[in-house]
Order: structure tokens, then C-alpha cells, then sequence
């Protein structure tokens, strides 16, 4: 069965088109055709498809037939399809096994930080290689070209491209063309001759029967920068953002040279170079001129395509990220189609969509596209690096010469660094960045070679270039040096010389409004002194985008929202979604230093925000065209999202908010002020709190019910929501809760209460582990530790209670990422309990208007009376419905005026108001309560 | 033209602009005969409706704002002295000066640069930016379609962001913090010809 390979299969239909781009004219090399295996999988395919097609017909006649299923033997129950399912089978297993791969390595951390995940995932391939060769003795899969070109590299370009930092290419655009063209150029060359030199000084074997031209031919394919490679290597590393862009853009521009060097000089090899006139070498220049600029013009134009369709997008959500996958990915498969620079294509594809297209799609696409793309281009390259190690277990590919490997290795080191310095030397002329020694040093030790390389050669025909088995190994030889040697050896390096490090955050409101100002700072003043420099220009293509372009790409809702709005809703929702995150601690300065999405390795939080998104939807909808409850109108979702953000979004009665954790810490000189602000918002947090326990209460209700216990109802209904709060903000007061929890439930829903409460507790209950973030909790939390101390203190022992106890000092942060689920979660409980009542769960809340309005309005305001203070215990006040009130509004009372001393670590970690999170975010964040009603029931889009 | 503005400048003039400014003789002369290109009047000095003769100017959010950097206080007139001094703020850093004299501020240092986009903001010259001139220039950066109140969130949330001390208002120090990550050297420079 394992003769059937991935690549075998997917050459047949793949590996044609790919072989017409790199070698034109070259027969398909004996790797891409494996003749015999491949159409006997097809031949044996199409029997099985009858079969099982056959198969589904039969089904019902042979289960009545039973008798005859067992005598004639004519209908299996089970059968064998493998030949049917062979493809996708094989396929799905790779990937399977490529991801589980992924895992295992990040089960250390200690030995990830220290050893790339590309020199692992190669090593893995060699084991799994030298295991397929042991057991069917050849080789049978490999990294095929057909496969690399058409599927894994433009994920990973496409990837790269769309999430391209465009300021940062075009600011760095000068360098990154010099190392592209003049950088690869001249190590092509240089290597090349060099070769070629000490071919004819006798270092390198006879048996290598190569002249120049070969030689030059393999000095173009192995001296090109691997994007793949330095993706993989360098997104470990972390370089400055200046660095890491010219690398990388280096390795991606640098594409349509080697594609247009290599197919000259296959070309050249193929008719021989005696053949070979003036005129071609002409020709060789055309070439790569119309290569890289027709690619770029083909990338552009399906950028401009891209953008122009997702205007229209508004009401079929759901296939707006298809759009941007299909017109990225024809960007890439056009330009191979007339054999022009794919990746070069797919890259400005990517860059001249990506601003359009981000604003005219939801929130909800822009995620699914980043995962999507993200996912995609991560499995690529697991795929690639463990395909490379493979395909180096194949020894009748391999032809060994210690010569020319050696040769190589030193003169692709050499010539890159001194390619680099040289074209440094030039650039630092013209540049406002200087590149430092430190820099260079770097550029030229992460000049790493990969798959491309590898695909490339591969590619050759064996027919014109004799020595390609030495040249197959040679390159497999610098590809694992490069990617593993220097792979590893580059953090150490990139540590021990002290290169600034990327710092990873996103920018904050000030710094987007100052640089702003800076470039038009910039711009006026080159003006001023009559240069016509890179500002003006940039000034100048500003103007242009901005009265015609976003005219024309961008929704028109989307067009009249200045870009510095859309940076501060951006920032706004954010931070509000680390809040989620976070347990609702965000208004620390941490929030300024959140941890970015943008590396494709790990998004951590990104998976919250999934998670949230997809919480955000109510129920079971079966309708696959349908997201959002509400019909998601752009325009609809941006006024209510920008409505609730002007309104409630971090609007600044007082500063200080950065500084609670602290001021809070040291709580006695705390000023006034700040507590008053702390209080509003820790206010609109209780109420969302409140709310929140409506569905707890609503289950207990309903509980209740069941019990017959009608007249205590409204007690039951009160004290879970008490309950929560309290516990959420101190355990002290805690043992005034079980008292009455064991009088009036029974342990089940005890436990279903802490289950929901604790998780709220947990995340911030951990003030050493966070201290930042547990600051701004809440003033409420306060309330208890002012509060009487409770008779009922001594009932710590409660099974809850003890459950509290027993937490670890320290859980980590990841707890707090379960609320939102647990919250749908128990509003979903609360949902079906709430059937036997027959009331639409939606407008529950004004049934109970009276603790709801009661604390939401009065509460704030109302001076509350000191005699109320105290904390009402025991059964029989429990059973008098007025105290229950005051017992209700007693912390925000208590908040309201008590001056805050001990800040008990809580979580005023809230809980969706009612089935939205999105509500809850916003609540959570904000202050105005009488907003929050009308809001509530609206799915919001964030 | 060119020549016969340098020649309009004394040598001594030219040197003792080079101590100041830090740029090179080749510059102070080109960046001459731009002055004088645009001193219309041909007095020596610019008004502000030289400025605004620029064309890109006219249509720069924060050209008037920056025009009005080049005039010292009370002032309607500026030399070439005070012309080459404020531009020399956007002089990119150059390595060998970085610790030549440590007394001496150089115009172009970090600070200085700093200080001469805070001067844009701060309008009365009280070394803060308050809430309504942080939203002048925020209206002049925005279209027309944000609207006050959108533009006050933002402006809300910016000092917030910002304030350390609660004066709700963003002093020089606070800008400075504000922006202590931004590579300031390199955003406000520009490349002068040499």
C-alpha cells in the first residue's frame, strides 16, 4: 500500500505545469515522472470508484435481503477501498503527522528556544525517511517540485505577502532591491566562476563533468535566499523589524533573478554554450526586466481586483476570506502561467490588497483570513522542511564530491559576506539608517539557502546537465548547513553580538497620532528645503490613495472614516478584547504592551478571540450563509460598534487608570480622586455582574420550582448573585454565602455556582503572578473587607469553600481565558432550565426589575444609610424581602463610599450580560449604565 | 541662481551656520539658494506668505503649524540663521557626533526633535498640550467625516494614555515618555543632500 505516495500522485497533475516555468524545454525530470506508479494508481482508482458508487446502491436491497448476503457471499458488509481513498488519505496523513510533529517539539520549551523547529522537523523527515528506505528499500517520497511550486510555496508566500508590513517595505524598498538584484547577481556569478576555477585547478572530481555554464547554472540556484528558510529561522530569532524586512524582503524580491538566471542558463545548457550569441544575453536582461516587473504588474493588478470585489461583499459574509485566498492565489498560479515572477506576484498582491481589503471585510473574515492563512503556510513549511530531510535519504540521487560541497559551502559564505558589505557600504551612502557592523554580520550569516534551491535542482535534465547528481547533493548539503547549522547557531549569535531585538508590541493611540504628525512634519519640511525626497513622494502617493484609490477600493462607509478613527477603534477593541482575556484586569499599563499577534508560531490570545467570535453567536444556526444573528451590514455593525465605543470605550474622567496596581498596592494614599473613578467604573462592572446571575438565578428559580418552595423563591433568586460577586471579590465575606447556599441548595448546584464563580475568581486571584493586572479589579471588592465580618465566618469548611482553599496560590492566566465559554455556557443552562417557565428568556430581566433598576439607578447615587451597612445574617432576615435588597445594593453602596484600604485580589469579572459577551466587554469596560440595556440584546461586532 | 545666492553668503556666515547646525558647507549653500528661491521679496528674509507660496504646503494638514515653527515669537520675519536652525532638527544623527560634546544639545538630538513636534501641538506655549489643542490638531489631521465627539474619544483616550501627573494635560516630559519606543531619531529625519 505504501507505494502509493503523496508525490507521486500529485506529480502527475502538478508536476507538468511547474516543469514548463522552471525548465523550459527540459524534459520532465525522472523525479516528476514516475510513469509506471502513477497511472497504475489511476487505473486502480477508477475500478474502485465503480465499486463503491455501485456500493451505495445495493444497500438497501441487500439488508433485506439478508439470506442471501450470507449464502451468495455477492455483497461484503464491510470492503477494502483503499485504492478509492488512497489520495486524500495519504494526503490527510502527512498533514496529520506533520502537525503532531509540530506538537511533540513545543512540549519543551527549554529545547524549542534553543533549537529551531525547521532543524527538528528536517530531522524528523531523515528518520522518517530512513525508515521508509528500510522497509521498501527505496526511496519513495521527496520534496516534488510540481508539489512546491503550485501549493506549499504560495501559501507561505501568500501568507507573507498579505501580512507584509508595507510601511516597512517601501521605507526599506532601496536595500531590499540592491540585495535582491546586485546581492544575488553577483554571488551567482562569483560562484559560478569560482567553481568553475577550481573545478579547472582540480580540487573538484572528474567525475563532475560540468563546464562553466553549469556550473554558473548551479551557482544561480544555490545562491538565492530561501524565503521559506528565512521565515522559518528568523521569526525565532526576533530580530529589529529593519533587519528582519530587508532579509526577507531580499528573499522574496529575489525570485524573479533566480527564475530568469536559471531558465537563461538552462537555455545556454541545453543548446551549449558555443551556440550561444551576443543577442541572448540581451535577451537574459529583457527577460528579467519583463519577469519581475510583469509579476509585480500582475500581483498589482489582482490586488486592485481583490480589493474592488470585497467592496461588494456586504451581504454574503461568509466568502469574503474564499475572495482573498482565490485572487492571492491566482495572482500567484497567472504569473506562472506566463512565466513571470510567481513569487514577486503573489508578494505585491498581497501588499497592494492587504490595507483595502482589511477595511472592507468584517472583523470576523479579518480573523478567518489571518487563521486560515496562518494555518495554511504553518503546515507548508512543516511539510517542506520534513519533505527536504526525506528526500536526503535517497542514495540513488546522491552522488557525493567532498570537493565540490566543501568548495561551495565556503564560497556561498564568503561572497555573501562580502556581497553584503560591499552593497552596505554603497547603501549607507544614501540611507537615514545607517546598517551597522552588527547588522552585516547578520545579513550575512542569515543568508540561508532552502526548498526553493532544492526544487530547483531537482528540476534539472539529466540529459544536458551530466553532473546533476552531484549538484542534487551539494545543494541537500547547503540547505542542512545553512538551515540547521546556521539555524542554530544564529540566536546565539544574533544574542552574543547584542542586536536590538523586535520589540513586538502594537503601537499605542499617542504614537500612531505623533508619527502621523511626524510624516506630515516631514513631508512639509522637505518641501520647505525643495527636496524632493522619499517624504514628498510618500506624501504625494498619500494624496493619490487617498482621492482616488480608497475612492474607488474602499466601502464607502469604510472610505469616510479617517484611518486615525480606525486606529483607535483598533486599538480600543484590542484592548478591550485582552480584557476578556485577561479576566477583565485591562486598565493597567500592561494593556500597552500586548502580546503580538503577528507571529505566525504562536497567537495565544488570538485564540481567545476566535473563541469569543464564535461565542458571539447565539445558539444553533443551521443556515451555513449566516454568521451573525443579525444581518452583519457593515455600516449597521460600524455605528454600533463605533456608538458603543465612542460612548463608553476608556473615556477618561481622570488619568490614573495606568496606575491602579500600583496606587492600589500601597492603597493608603490613595487619592480621591482616583477612587472616585475607580468606583464609576467598578460600578458599571458590579452591574454587569448582577446581570450576569440573572441566568444563575433563573436556573435556581426554576430549581426551585421543582421543589415547590415558591415562597422562598425570590430569596434563591437574590443570593446567588451575591453570591458571585462576593466571592469573586473576597473570600473573607465568603463565609457568610455558604450559610445560606447549604440552607436553601442542595450540593448540585453548589457546585454548579462555584463552577462559574470560581473560574471568574481564578483569574485574578493571583495577585503575585499578576500584579498589574489584579490592581484594577475592583473597588466593589472592597466592600467586603469593610463589611462586619460575618457570624457565619466559621463555616469554612463548606465543600465550596474548602474548594476556594484549595486552589493553587498561582494559576495561571490561561483560567481566565475559559469565562466567556463558561458563561455561554451556564446561559445556556440557564437557558433550559428556564423552559419549564415558558418565558422568553430575552426579557427576563424586566420580570425581576427590582434588584436589576434597583442597584443599577438608585445605587450609585443613592447615600446609603450606615445602619444598612451591616451586613444582614442569618435565615430570617434572608426570608424579609427588603433587607434582601439592601443586602443586594450593599457593595456598590459600600463602594460607593467606603474608602478603599485592602484590595482584596477579585475578579469583578463579570460575565456576559446576558448571552453576549460582546455586552459584557463593553460593560466591562465602560461606565454608563443606562446604555447598557438597550444594547444588550444586539450581538455586537468587535 | 544657485551661484549667485551662495555668493550672497560670507564665508563667515557659512562657518559659523556649519558650527551650529552641524550641516556641511555643500548643504548650507543648497539649502541658500532655496532660501533665497523663496524669498520673493528678496530682503533676506521670509514671511510667512513665503512659506505659503509652497504649494505642497497648502495642502500639508499641519503646513501653518509649521510655518509658524519657523518664527520665533512675536516675530513675522526669519533669516536664514533661524531658517537653517529649524531645519537642521531634522538633520538625521550621524554617528560620529553621537557623544562629541555632551554639553552642547545638538539641534538635531532626540530631544530636540522631540520638542519641535511638541511645539506644534502646544499652541499657547505653556509647555503642555491641553485637551483643546490636542484637538485642533487632531481636526487638522482627520477629515471632516469623524465627529466631535468621535474626535474627543480620541483625544480623551490620548491624554488619558499619556497624563502621569493628572493635570489632563500631556507636559514635554509626558510626550517624551509617551514616545520613549519610537525610534525618534530616525522619524524625524530627513535626508539632506550633500
Amino acid at each position: 500500500m505504501l507505494s502509493f505516495t503523496l508525490v507521486l500522485l500529485l506529480s502527475a497533475a502538478a508536476g507538468e505545469v511547474a516543469t514548463d516555468r522552471y525548465a523550459d524545454g527540459a524534459a520532465p525530470s525522472p523525479a516528476l515522472s514516475p510513469a509506471p506508479s502513477g497511472s497504475a494508481t489511476e487505473e486502480s482508482s477508477r475500478p474502485a470508484v465503480a465499486l463503491a458508487r455501485s456500493a451505495e446502491h445495493p444497500t438497501p436491497t441487500t439488508v433485506q435481503d439478508d439470506a442471501s448476503h450470507h449464502h451468495g457471499g455477492g455483497y461484503r458488509i464491510v470492503q477494502w477501498e483503499w485504492s478509492y481513498v488512497q489520495t486524500p488519505y495519504i494526503i490527510a496523513i502527512w498533514l496529520l503527522l506533520a502537525s503532531v510533529a509540530k506538537i511533540l517539539f513545543h512540549f519543551s520549551q527549554r529545547f524549542t528556544t534553543v533549537v529551531p523547529e525547521s532543524c527538528m522537523l528536517i530531522l524528523l523527515g531523515l528518520i522518517l525517511g530512513g525508515v521508509v528506505l528500510l522497509a521498501s528499500k527505496k526511496q519513495l517520497y521527496q520534496l516534488d517540485p510540481g508539489l512546491f511550486f503550485l501549493f506549499l510555496l504560495p501559501t507561505i508566500v501568500g501568507d507573507a505577502g498579505y501580512f507584509m508590513p508595507a510601511r516597512l517595505f517601501f521605507d526599506n524598498l532601496g536595500a531590499i532591491l540592491m540585495y535582491a538584484v546586485v546581492g544575488t547577481l553577483w554571488n551567482a556569478f562569483c560562484t559560478g566562476f569560482c567553481l568553475y576555477g577550481v573545478k579547472q585547478a582540480g580540487v573538484i572530481d572528474d567525475k563532475v563533468e560540468a563546464g562553466l555554464m553549469e556550473f554558473l547554472l548551479f551557482g544561480a540556484l544555490i545562491s538565492a535566499v530561501d524565503p521559506v528558510a528565512v521565515l522559518a529561522v528568523f521569526e525565532e530569532v526576533h530580530v529589529n523589524e529593519m533587519l528582519f524586512i530587508i532579509v526577507f524582503g531580499e528573499s522574496l524580491v529575489n525570485d524573479a533573478v533566480t527564475v530568469v538566471m536559471y531558465k537563461v542558463y538552462i537555455s545556454f545548457v541545453a543548446v551549449g554554450p558555443g551556440n550561444v550569441q551576443t543577442a541572448d544575453y540581451f535577451k537574459g536582461v529583457a527577460s528579467f526586466l519583463i519577469v519581475s516587473i510583469g509579476g509585480t504588474l500582475v500581483g498589482l493588478i489582482f490586488a486592485v481586483i481583490l480589493a474592488f470585489i470585497t467592496r461588494f461583499t456586504k451581504r454574503v459574509r461568509i466568502i469574503e476570506p474564499l475572495f482573498v485566498f482565490l485572487l492571492v492565489y491566482l495572482a500567484y498560479l497567472t504569473a506562472e502561467l506566463f512565466s513571470l515572477s510567481a513569487i514577486l506576484s503573489m508578494t505585491f498582491c498581497g501588499i497592494g490588497c492587504n490595507k483595502y481589503v482589511e477595511a472592507n471585510i468584517s472583523q470576523k473574515s479579518r480573523t478567518a483570513v489571518k487563521y486560515t492563512m496562518k494555518t495554511l503556510a504553518s503546515i507548508a513549511e512543516t511539510i517542506i522542511f520534513i519533505f527536504l530531510g526525506i528526500s536526503a535519504v535517497d542514495k540513488t540521487k546522491w552522488a557525493w564530491d567532498t570537493g565540490l560541497i566543501v568548495c561551495t559551502l565556503i564560497f556561498i559564505l564568503v561572497f555573501r559576506a562580502i556581497g553584503v558589505v560591499g552593497q552596505t557600504w554603497i547603501l549607507n551612502k544614501f540611507r537615514l539608517v545607517h546598517l551597522e557592523k552588527i547588522d552585516q554580520v547578520v545579513m550575512s550569516y542569515g543568508g540561508l539557502r532552502g526548498a526553493v534551491a532544492f526544487a530547483l535542482v531537482v528540476l534539472l535534465d539529466e540529459e544536458h546537465v551530466k553532473a546533476k547528481d552531484y549538484f542534487v547533493a551539494t545543494t541537500i548539503v547547503v540547505i542542512f548547513f545553512t538551515v540547521m547549522f546556521q539555524g542554530l547557531t544564529i540566536k546565539p549569535l544574533v544574542k552574543w553580538l547584542k542586536v536590538p531585538r523586535s520589540t513586538n508590541r502594537k503601537p499605542t493611540i499617542n504614537e500612531e497620532i505623533h508619527e502621523r504628525a511626524f510624516d506630515h512634519i516631514l513631508a512639509a519640511v522637505e518641501d520647505i528645503a525643495g527636496l524632493n525626497g522619499y517624504h514628498h513622494w510618500r506624501d504625494k502617493w498619500e494624496q493619490f490613495d487617498k482621492n482616488y484609490l480608497s475612492k474607488l477600493l474602499m466601502r464607502k462607509s469604510v472610505y469616510h472614516k479617517s484611518e486615525l478613527w480606525e486606529a483607535y477603534q483598533k486599538i480600543n477593541i484590542r484592548d478591550a478584547i485582552s480584557v476578556i482575556d485577561q479576566g477583565g484586569n485591562i486598565l493597567t499599563s500592561a494593556r500597552l504592551s500586548l502580546p503580538s499577534m503577528a507571529s505566525r508560531a504562536s497567537f495565544p490570545e488570538m485564540t481567545n478571540v476566535t473563541n469569543y467570535l464564535r461565542e458571539n453567536g447565539s445558539g444553533v444556526c443551521l443556515d451555513l450563509q449566516v454568521i451573525d444573528t443579525i444581518p452583519s451590514a457593515k455600516v449597521e455593525e460600524e455605528t454600533e460598534t463605533h456608538h458603543v465605543l465612542a460612548g463608553n470605550l476608556y473615556k477618561p474622567r481622570r488619568r490614573y487608570q495606568s496606575h491602579y496596581s500600583r496606587h492600589f498596592m500601597t492603597a493608603g494614599d490613595q487619592e480621591r480622586q482616583d477612587r472616585e473613578v475607580f468606583q464609576r467604573n467598578m460600578r458599571s462592572r458590579l452591574e454587569s455582574f448582577k446581570s450576569t446571575q440573572y441566568k444563575r438565578h433563573k436556573k435556581d428559580r426554576s430549581q426551585k420550582k421543582r421543589k415547590g418552595s415558591d415562597a422562598k423563591e425570590q430569596e434563591t433568586i437574590e443570593k446567588p448573585r451575591r453570591n458571585v460577586s462576593w466571592q469573586d471579590k473576597d473570600p473573607v465575606v465568603i463565609p457568610l454565602e455558604p450559610g445560606e447556599e447549604k440552607a436553601e441548595h442542595s450540593e448540585a448546584e453548589k457546585d454548579e455556582d462555584v463552577g462559574i464563580t470560581f473560574v471568574a475568581h481564578r483569574g485574578s486571584e493571583t495577585p503575585t503572578a499578576r500584579p498589574k493586572s489584579d490592581s484594577s479589579v475592583t473597588e466593589v471588592c472592597q466592600s467586603p473587607s469593610v463589611a462586619p465580618p460575618s457570624p457565619t465566618c466559621g463555616e469554612k469548611n463548606l465543600p465550596w469553600k474548602e474548594d476556594v482553599d484549595s486552589l493553587p496560590p498561582c494559576v495561571s492566566s490561561e483560567a481566565t481565558k475559559i469565562i466567556p465559554i463558561d458563561l455561554q455556557e451556564a446561559w445556556n443552562q440557564s437557558i433550559s432550565s428556564l423552559e419549564s417557565l415558558a418565558s422568553p428568556p430575552v426579557f427576563q430581566e424586566p420580570q425581576h426589575p427590582h434588584p436589576n433598576t434597583f442597584s443599577r439607578l438608585s445605587a450609585p447615587t443613592r447615600p446609603p444609610t450606615s445602619a444598612e451597612f451591616h451586613f444582614p445574617v442569618g435565615k430570617e432576615e434572608e426570608e424579609s424581602g427588603l433587607p434582601q435588597q439592601l443586602q443586594e445594593i450593599q457593595p456598590l453602596m459600600l463602594s460607593g463610599r467606603q474608602s478603599l484600604h485592602s484590595l482584596p485580589p477579585s475578579a469583578a469579572l463579570p460575565s456576559g450580560k446576558r448571552r453576549n459577551p460582546c455586552v459584557y466587554l463593553r460593560s466591562l469596560v465602560t461606565t454608563p449604565p443606562s446604555n447598557s440595556v438597550p444594547h444588550s440584546r444586539k450581538p455586537t461586532q468587535l | 541662481m544657485g551661484s549667485r545666492a551662495s555668493s550672497l553668503l560670507r564665508e563667515e556666515d557659512i562657518e559659523e551656520i556649519k558650527k551650529e547646525t552641524g550641516f556641511s558647507h555643500s548643504q548650507i549653500t543648497r539649502l541658500y539658494s532655496r532660501f533665497h528661491s523663496l524669498d520673493k521679496g528678496e530682503n533676506g528674509a521670509l514671511s510667512r506668505e513665503d512659506f505659503q507660496r509652497i504649494p505642497e504646503l497648502a495642502i500639508n494638514p499641519l503646513g501653518d503649524r509649521i510655518i509658524n515653527a519657523f518664527f520665533s515669537e512675536g516675530d513675522d520675519q526669519v533669516n536664514f540663521r533661524g531658517f537653517m536652525r529649524t531645519l537642521a532638527h531634522f538633520r538625521p544623527v550621524e554617528d560620529n557626533e553621537k557623544n562629541k560634546d555632551p554639553n552642547i544639545e545638538p539641534l538635531n538630538s532626540r530631544n530636540n526633535k522631540l520638542l519641535f513636534a511638541f511645539r506644534l501641538y502646544d499652541l499657547d506655549r505653556d509647555d503642555k498640550i491641553s485637551r483643546d489643542e490636542l484637538l485642533q490638531v487632531l481636526r487638522m489631521m482627520v477629515g471632516v467625516n469623524i465627529s466631535d465627539e468621535q474626535l474627543g474619544s480620541i483625544a480623551d483616550r490620548t491624554i488619558q494614555e499619556a497624563d502621569t501627573n493628572g493635570d489632563l494635560c500631556i507636559s514635554f516630559n509626558e510626550f517624551i515618555k509617551v514616545l520613549e519606543k519610537v525610534d525618534v531619531e530616525q522619524k524625524m529625519s530627513i535626508r539632506f543632500l550633500h
